[in-house]
């Protein structure tokens, strides 16, 4: 376990160092000079330089790479041109939102999922399966801002349960944002929900077709102890990678939702760097993202080697 | 041989709407560029069937421009992923175990770090948002995706007799593949093209929403969705119409990929309850 954990770290190692030069190459070729291109065409000379000077642009290509990495490791991010204010504590600031707000979609879409798909396997070919499938293809095809917007004008507009959109913060009571967070993570938790279910359906079916499942039922079980008592359990280790995998969805599916309910999240942190040129908030921002993308899936990859021996030599 | 069902009503859904993307060159009921004010946010009415936007126009045919829009960035995008995917995936395959394959899978690995979304922050911030950097952004999130299924087909097939003995005959890995292994995983790769093909739409329509993708005038399904939020509380046909596209669309394309599968892979139907 030991050695496969140490050659999945060293993956995840060169990946993060693969990613940075993409984003910082991705940046770099930019026409032009990158200062007076965030101060747009009519920016005085000066001010280009003072620009230039505060971005850290003098220097060859490769200190600048390094210096920005380097950076990234003890915190500094740079400092944003357009709020002045470092962008860690932007990103910080930012990150409380973005974050709940997808482990709450998270923990919805897996509530609802994995009932959903063993009622679904339990009743294989019934009425009730029939339409659970139905449902979830449904869900699958539905874009989540739209189901967001549905979600306002009922929830919202209608019946008034909900507020349509922004945030109170967390001082204002754990309730209360809670509250607010409420339909953006029922809109996200939907159509990765339907995955999930499916998932967990065809998953349970695969090990009730396993022979030991057949001994258990010859041994007298009913089909319900056989499935809490065995099948779950196994049918639960395909299921644990999706969820993993689905949180890079739920990340980036955060950006989009929190457009709809004016969230001030990640996602508008990212939009508003790319209409005021602020580069190097969106830099870091894109870099955060792909940092967690590839955390999680080394941890998925250690959790599912974890569970599945096999896994540890195969790779 | 029987279609599957699935097959038949995702091939009707889908065929609607790219009949209505392949009309709209021809024919809409009104032009989705001109501007008639005092004609705006109509209901649904014999006269505007889908009603009409703050602009005065009218949704049916800003639908069927959208449908446009959405299919040919999805095409492009899907086309990206396989003309770049697939050859990576046979290479790889062709030459398993080797240092070769070890980049190009890791390679891979990379591109799955960045989502499409994300692809497309990185691209619009350098580049300004566009329908075409949509597809770029979509059809880089392609490229693994398609050599994944590429090389993880391809390696089964590597092992066969019939594969050693066109080796034995003399043909080189570059022959094999194309003449023998790209054939045989070409009914894998239409079921992720179908699949894929869904995703785009979705993925057009998230960029379009929050400004990375078409701009306007082009009239495009998500485009369309972001002007109708501000006014969903008094005019909510404006939001619903766009929405039922996108969904219907997208069911279609995943229902066709389900039968699709059914039909070309007897193993799963044989499996299937």
């Amino acid at each position: 376990m030991l050695r496969f954990a140490a050659k999945r770290f060293l993956s995840l190692a060169l990946s993060m160092i693969a990613a940075s030069i993409v984003i910082f190459a991705v940046i770099e070729v930019i026409p032009g000079d990158p200062a007076s291109f965030m101060l747009g065409l009519n920016a005085q000379p000066d001010t280009v330089l003072a620009l230039r000077e505060q971005l850290g642009l003098e220097g060859s290509v490769v200190s600048r790479y390094f210096n920005w990495v380097g950076g990234m490791l003890t915190g500094d991010f740079g400092t944003s041109y357009t709020y002045r204010v470092p962008v860690s504590e932007l990103v910080l600031a930012r990150l409380w939102i973005s974050l709940p707000l997808a482990l709450y979609a998270l923990v919805l879409s897996t509530l609802i999922a994995i009932p959903v798909g063993m009622i679904a396997a339990a009743r294989r070919g019934k009425a009730s399966d029939i339409s659970i499938m139905g449902v979830t293809q449904l869900g699958i095809a539905v874009p989540n801002f739209w189901f967001a917007m549905l979600l306002v004008l009922i929830f919202a507009i209608k019946l008034r349960w909900f507020s349509a959109g922004g945030f109170p913060g967390w001082d204002q009571g754990i309730f209360g944002a809670l509250k607010s967070l409420t339909l953006p993570a029922i809109a996200l938790a939907l159509p990765q929900a339907s995955i999930l279910a499916r998932v967990m359906r065809s998953s349970l079916l695969e090990t009730l077709g396993q022979d030991y499942i057949r001994t258990a039922r010859a041994k007298g079980l009913s089909q319900r102890q056989a499935i809490w008592h065995h099948a779950l359990r196994n049918a639960l280790i395909p299921v644990l990678t999706i969820i993993g995998m689905q949180f890079s969805f739920l990340i980036a599916g955060a950006i989009i939702i929190e457009n709809v309910f004016f969230l001030p999240g990640l996602g508008r942190l990212i939009f508003q760097g790319i209409t005021q040129r602020d580069l190097i908030v969106v830099e870091s921002v894109v870099m955060l993202l792909v940092f967690a993308v590839i955390t999680v899936t080394f941890l998925v990859d250690l959790a599912y080697a974890a569970v599945d021996p096999r896994l540890r030599h195969s790779t | 041989m029987r279609l599957p069902r699935t097959l038949i009503l995702g091939s009707v859904l889908f065929a609607i709407f790219l009949f209505a993307a392949l009309m709209s060159f021809l024919w809409t009921p009104f032009d989705v560029e001109t501007l008639a004010i005092a004609k705006k946010l109509k209901t649904p009415s014999p006269e505007f069937w889908f009603g009409t936007d703050h602009f005065g126009r009218d949704i049916f045919s800003m639908i069927m421009v959208g449908a446009r829009t959405s299919i040919a960035v999805a095409v492009v995008a899907v086309g990206i992923g396989i003309l770049l995917g697939v050859p990576l995936g046979l290479w790889a395959a062709a030459n398993h175990g080797g240092w070769l394959d070890e980049v190009i899978m890791r390679g891979n690995d990379l591109v799955f770090a960045f989502p499409s979304l994300v692809i497309a922050i990185l691209i619009t911030a350098v580049f300004g948002p566009s329908a075409l950097n949509a597809i770029i952004a979509i059809g880089i999130f392609n490229i693994p995706v398609f050599a994944r299924v590429a090389r993880g087909g391809a390696l089964s097939l590597w092992t066969l007799e019939y594969i050693l003995s066109a080796r034995v005959a003399g043909k080189n890995k570059l022959r094999i593949s194309v003449e023998h292994i790209l054939p045989n995983i070409a009914n894998l790769l239409i079921v992720q093209g179908t699949i894929q093909f869904s995703v785009g739409i979705l993925a057009e329509a998230a960029l379009s929403y929050v400004g990375l993708g078409a701009q306007p005038p082009t009239p495009s399904w998500g485009r369309m969705l972001a002007d109708s939020q501000t006014m969903i509380s008094f005019a909510p046909h404006l939001a619903l119409f766009p929405g039922f596209a996108i969904v219907l669309t997208v069911l279609g394309l995943n229902l066709m990929g389900d039968g699709l599968r059914d039909l070309l892979d007897p193993r799963i139907r044989r499996d299937r309850g």
